[in-house]
């Protein structure tokens, strides 16, 4: 009798791309050949933070010997976007931000396209600027965008024609104003962060082909081929099936590699040299200011409790700081309006919330999408109010966070997460209830704790589709066209279609790098934390498709009842007669009729897809419907640290973390998403892009924006996983992918008030700010400065 | 200005003639076809290109390549041999030290060089071998992890 499969799901299997990553066969856009046809491209980029174009000069730069074109936006004055259209491929008659691209040399070698671009002469008539959303946000603020009225938008966005506002999120739930009267503490206060970068080591590379025939070949470093595949039909105006987005491994993404970046000013600059494969790689410092960073925000709270700490009423105004061009951005506002209570169960809310143009580089999404930056506050004024009342700061949260079946925010009902589990298992990993000592004099330890939530934020109807192809050796090939950024989706892309089939794991393998989307099923974009659950459920209906198949020919040639038979190890049994058929050579040949008089079945190919149907449009003035979301994913971060009072630095000793995933496909993948966002948590409390009083950047470098280390990460990073089902998620699981650093700077900060009784409410949280907020009457030099500096 | 340059790359000898400008980086990945160092700043700051230079780690986008004339360099592509991976590689693997992959060729090189050194580093030696390697995706805890095994079983 065949024996039962050990179940792959919920393994912890190694990983299906870590083979071909330690041994340096991993390939990167940048290490496809593309032969000595290969030309390469370079950007022109603004000087300038606003203004118009008042000309162009290219003939300098087309008389360089190897130039062979040069492309500005006068070549395809049509807008791109994916919910807002607001920006031209190359800027067109205004530049928006220094850094936006204005320009694209083609030559045949580096040197000369970098030489090139430097002989583009471009002629700018200065704007005046915006760089606080706040201001922008002002009637007499200038106008970055004053055509916005005609942009072409999303249903679900809704930009303010004739203001910088892009976006306006209304959420309004029961009433407010009256229930301030009934708060014992009411706590205020207004709180920023920066822009920051996502940082991944691979920069945006991109090579084009565009042939003579209109066929349009882009290989990318990208989150979103198929997203990429329809905006630069869309905006190219060629046929959809013309266009082939190809995108092999990524060196990280984190939402930078989302939506469409350089990609369709590479496939213009193709255009222009037909026939010949165009590349463009974006330097460190243009990865830093000319691609797309988080937005930055100012948001202003009110939150209020009554004295047994329930939460009563909260008001919030959130002022996105979107940048140049907001296409990403509105949706960023809009999830964070929707979600504006964070975690928590409050009757009576007043939300605003804004996505405002500045003339400061793209803010697009990053990990998180809006809640990090939303979070920073919440969750440092909800330690205030548990102050103000008394209240262990853990308990307070207990006593508030959402639950199941809770009618938040929205109006919708709170599918089953159980963040109590979550809170407990953090605390008790930090060690909440016991002190820890500084380990010296002069440093001063602290805890803090804070909590998240946070929904995949997209149209209400992305879809995921896969393929499960059978081979004479009944091994099997999964087609996905969801993205391997590092996360491990093929893993658990395999471990899936194992378990839906009945064969073992190592009979599995993904056929899914690169993403092609000429031969790959179609996969909207691996953002949102959304392929464990999105894709994982399509990989799984198309598993199920094909052992359906492989069952029913199966049924027949016994002539048994299909409901009698399962697969079992790559093995077809029947419960009823005990029958066995080895999956092996019947997946493709099929089965003879008795006495060889005919054969049936045949090459198995099971196919399967998912796309959430039940997701409703939400009231513009209110914020309210039925279901906003499909799910949140939810989770408590601890941090214990410690301060130098003699440099305000910051040790992060350790960091506890637990999120509620549904269900753990590979546990161990899981923790290493808990355990790389902690850092990357930890590292986003203390960056920050920084801009002179002209908007020109001025730390685009690793050197000057600085990201965590070896030494920096801490020496303790601890992670618990929480498994209550989601309803409609593959074996019960949700998303963790991104919610591992949304509340990781709150945390830090909260542990920063416990350790000096200060609090900070602007991020970076620099050593130098917290070293003079630390000694707020000045220092005392304990050594002789030299005369000469 | 050519200048003809003999190196060798994870044991084999070449001979290539290289411009005067280009660092050891480009003349690896496109001279050579040897795509494992990455090229992620071309500034000396994220640690992708590092490669071994003659028992240390170098950043390659820091080199010349005409500096490199005589050198034996060792990548990534040259740590299994015969299909048998180096026990920093199987390390990696074992306790996923590994996401998007892109500073894995650089931060293998950076231990293999470590531990050629000192065979029994500290944690403390680990973390400041790796300070030059940037990874956005693991934190690091895994990779340290990784690097003490292979220390502790030598």
């Amino acid at each position: 009798m065949a024996t039962n499969t050990p179940s792959p799901v919920g393994k912890s299997v190694p990983r299906v791309d870590g083979y071909e990553k330690v041994t340096g066969a991993a390939k990167y856009v940048d290490d496809m050949a593309f032969g000595p046809g290969l030309l390469y491209g370079r950007l022109v980029l603004s000087p300038i933070a606003h203004g118009l174009i008042k000309s162009i000069d290219v003939s300098e730069a087309l008389a360089l010997p190897g130039v062979k074109a040069v492309v500005t936006g006068q070549d395809n004055p049509t807008r791109l976007g994916l919910y807002l259209k607001d920006r031209y491929i190359f800027a067109y008659d205004r530049v928006r931000y220094v850094g936006e691209t204005v320009a694209g040399v083609v030559a045949i070698s580096e040197e000369i396209a970098e030489h090139g671009a430097e002989l583009v002469r471009v002629e700018y008539e200065e704007l005046p600027t915006v760089f606080d959303p706040l201001a922008g946000a002002q009637p007499d603020a200038p106008l970055i965008h004053p055509d916005l009225g005609s942009y072409e938008v999303a249903n679900f966005i809704f930009p303010e024609p004739g203001t910088n506002k892009s976006e306006h999120f209304r959420l309004r739930k029961g009433n407010v104003e009256a229930a301030w009267a009934r708060c014992e503490a009411i706590v205020e206060g207004t709180y920023t962060l920066p822009q920051i970068q996502h940082a991944p080591i691979e920069t945006h590379i991109a090579v084009a082909r565009w042939d003579p025939s209109g066929e349009l070949t882009v290989w990318a470093a990208s989150q979103s081929p198929f997203a990429q595949r329809d905006l630069l039909a869309q905006s190219l105006g060629v046929p959809h099936g013309n266009v082939r987005v190809i995108s092999p491994y990524i060196g990280g993404g984190f939402g930078g590699k989302a939506g469409i970046s350089i990609e369709a000013n590479v496939a213009l600059m193709a255009k222009a040299v037909q026939g010949r494969p165009v590349k463009v790689r974006m330097t460190r410092e243009e990865e830093f200011i000319t691609t797309n960073v988080r937005q930055s925000l100012i948001a202003n709270y009110k939150i209020g409790c009554d004295a047994d700490g329930n939460l009563l009423a909260m008001e919030v105004a959130y002022y996105f700081g979107g940048g140049a061009y907001n296409d990403y951005g509105v949706n960023i506002a809009r999830a964070a309006g929707y979600s504006c209570t964070g975690p928590y169960d409050v009757a009576n809310v007043k939300g605003d919330s804004y996505c405002v143009y500045t003339n400061h580089p793209i803010g697009s999404a990053m990990r998180g999408f809006g809640m990090p930056e939303i979070h920073w506050g919440i969750e440092q004024i909800m330690d205030q109010l548990a102050a103000h009342i008394g209240m262990d700061p853990a308990e307070f949260r207990r006593r508030n966070c959402v639950r199941h079946n809770d009618i938040i925010l929205t109006g919708m009902t709170m599918p089953n997460v159980n963040l109590p589990a979550c809170i407990d298992k953090v605390a008790d990993a930090i060690g909440w209830d016991r002190e820890a000592r500084p380990s010296a004099p002069g440093k001063h330890r602290g805890k803090g704790i804070a909590i998240m939530w946070k929904a995949p934020a997209m149209p209400p109807n992305p879809g995921s589709s896969s393929i499960v192809r059978f081979n004479e050796d009944a091994s099997v090939n999964v087609y996905v066209g969801g993205q391997e950024i590092g996360q491990g989706a093929f893993t658990v892309a395999a471990q899936m279609a194992a378990e839906a089939l009945g064969v073992p794991y190592e009979w599995v393998k993904v056929s899914a790098n690169p993403v092609d989307t000429k031969y790959s099923p179609y996969e909207w974009q691996t953002v949102a934390s959304r392929l464990t659950w999105s894709m994982g459920n399509a990989v799984k209906a198309a598993a199920e498709d094909a052992r359906e198949k492989i069952l029913e020919t199966v049924a027949a040639y016994w002539d048994e009842d299909l409901d009698d038979l399962d697969i079992k190890n790559g093995v077809v049994v029947s419960y009823k007669s005990e029958r066995e058929q080895p999956l092996k050579k019947m997946v493709i040949y099929g089965l003879p009729n008795e006495n060889f008089e005919g054969w049936q079945g045949g090459p198995v190919v099971g196919s399967g897809k998912f796309m959430p149907t039940y997701v409703t449009g939400l009231d513009p003035e209110t914020g309210q419907g039925t279901r906003a979301v499909v799910h949140y994913t939810v989770g408590a971060q601890a941090v214990d640290l410690e301060v130098d009072e003699d440099t305000g630095a910051i040790e992060i000793l350790k960091i506890a973390s637990a999120y509620d995933v549904g269900k753990a496909i590979n546990p161990d993948l899981v923790l290493t998403q808990i355990e790389g966002g902690a850092v990357h948590g930890m590292s986003s409390a203390f960056e920050g892009l920084r801009f002179d009083e002209k908007g020109r950047p001025i730390n685009g470098s690793f050197v000057d924006y600085k990201i965590a280390t070896s030494l920096d990460a801490p020496r303790e990073i601890h992670g618990d996983i929480v498994e209550t089902p989601l309803e409609d998620g593959p074996w019960g699981a949700r998303g963790v992918g991104e919610h591992v650093m949304v509340q990781t700077a709150p945390a830090i900060a909260n542990a920063l008030y416990n350790a000096t009784g200060i609090r900070f409410t602007d991020l970076p949280l620099s050593a130098e700010k917290i070293f003079l907020a630390m000694h707020p009457d000045g220092v005392e030099l304990t050594c002789e400065l030299p005369e000469v500096l | 200005m050519l200048h003809e340059i003999t190196l060798t790359v994870n044991g084999d000898p070449y001979v290539v003639a290289v411009r005067s400008h280009h660092t050891l980086l480009q003349v690896l990945r496109e001279q050579l076809g040897i795509t494992s160092p990455k090229r992620g700043c071309e500034n000396g700051e994220c640690g992708a290109c590092t490669v071994i230079m003659d028992g240390l780690p170098v950043s390659s986008c820091m080199v010349l390549a005409a500096e490199a004339d005589g050198a034996n360099i060792e990548t990534a592509e040259g740590l299994a041999e015969e299909g048998d991976l180096h026990p920093l590689q199987q390390a990696f693997l074992d306790h996923n030290a590994i996401q998007c992959g892109f500073c894995t060729p650089g931060m293998l090189m950076s231990s293999k060089a470590l531990l050629d050194r000192t065979p029994h580093p500290s944690e403390d030696e680990i973390r400041h071998a790796l300070v030059g390697n940037l990874c956005r995706c693991t934190g690091y805890v895994r990779i340290v992890d990784a690097v003490q095994d292979v220390a502790k079983e030598s």
